[in-house]
């Protein structure tokens, strides 16, 4: 059903589907404003999970996972839980400035890993990359050997995990419950 | 659904959505669905420097999961009417129950 959907058809008519409410344009009744004309134009598969996903199909996005993963890779299915099939899939790893002595700018590697099927509670967000700053580095980073920033990002890793045991302690101390402060993720 | 609607109103207002790991991203809201899932349009990222993976994001689709605060335009939220329509949707709620 979601494969043929596009958000350039006209809104399904009614029976409604059960997360657009009837009202005019979609909008229920219970917020009382009638809605702005151009809301009125938007048709009710705009507010699905499968039309938000539907437009970023077959592009190039980045995708944060909850573990701090970065994926780059090509969209080709989803679902209305997020979750994602990737094509061609690279892991990019970042290393921030500092983690180095002597390291004054962030690196950064891509690793090729294939084909991915991502379990959407896992997604943090996806973005779709401009096409024309895709082959730029980011501001104050450089590409760097695989191997190199691999090393370093887990150095990075560790020092972080004794940054965060530490805070932990502290506000253990401080009576904060420890069980809810999990890792950074970035 | 009340908030479901209620973004629905917001639709092209420019919003910050802040994450549970602290990221915030600034963007004109573009589309929710119904798990508060948010796509933003033409976005920028607080404190850029910080996350270099954004550098070459355009546009972003947020799962509703990971949002910890929607910071809003506080001229595009009519309050006496959202308070109004939180009353009327606990007293369908409650005439549902009985």
């Amino acid at each position: 059903m979601m494969e043929n959907l596009s958000i350039n058809d006209p809104a399904p008519p009614p029976p409604m589907p059960p997360h657009a409410p009837a009202g005019p344009g979609g909008i229920p009744p219970a917020l009382g404003r009638p809605p702005p004309p151009q809301q009125q134009q938007l048709p009710a598969q705009m507010f699905t999970t499968a039309a938000q996903l539907l437009d970023l199909t077959d592009k190039k996005l980045m995708v944060a996972l909850r573990d701090g993963r970065k994926l780059v890779g090509i969209l080709r299915s989803w679902d209305q839980f997020a979750n994602l099939v990737l094509q061609s899939t690279k892991e990019r790893l970042f290393v921030p400035p500092g983690t180095a002595p002597n390291q004054p700018r962030g690196l950064y590697a891509d690793i090729d890993r294939g084909l991915f099927v991502v379990r959407g509670e896992n997604v943090l967000l996806l973005g779709e990359m401009d096409l024309d700053k895709e082959d730029d580095p980011p501001a104050g980073y450089d590409l760097a050997d695989v191997a190199v920033v691999k090393k370093l990002a887990e150095q990075r890793k560790a020092q972080d995990k004794v940054r965060e045991k530490k805070k932990v302690k502290l506000l253990a101390k401080e009576g904060f419950d420890s069980e809810n402060l999990g890792e950074v993720l970035l | 659904m009340l908030f479901f609607s209620f973004f629905k109103t917001l639709i092209d207002h420019e919003v910050t959505v802040e994450l549970k790991n602290d990221i915030q991203i600034r963007g004109v809201l573009k589309s929710v669905d119904q798990y508060l899932n948010i796509k933003l349009d033409n976005i920028q990222v607080i404190e850029e420097i910080k996350y270099p993976h954004m550098s070459a994001v355009k546009n972003v689709f947020i799962r509703g999961s990971v949002v910890r605060y929607v910071h809003l335009p506080a001229n595009a939220v009519d309050i006496p009417l959202l308070e109004d329509a939180t009353r009327r949707e606990a007293a369908n709620q409650g005439a549902k129950a009985k």
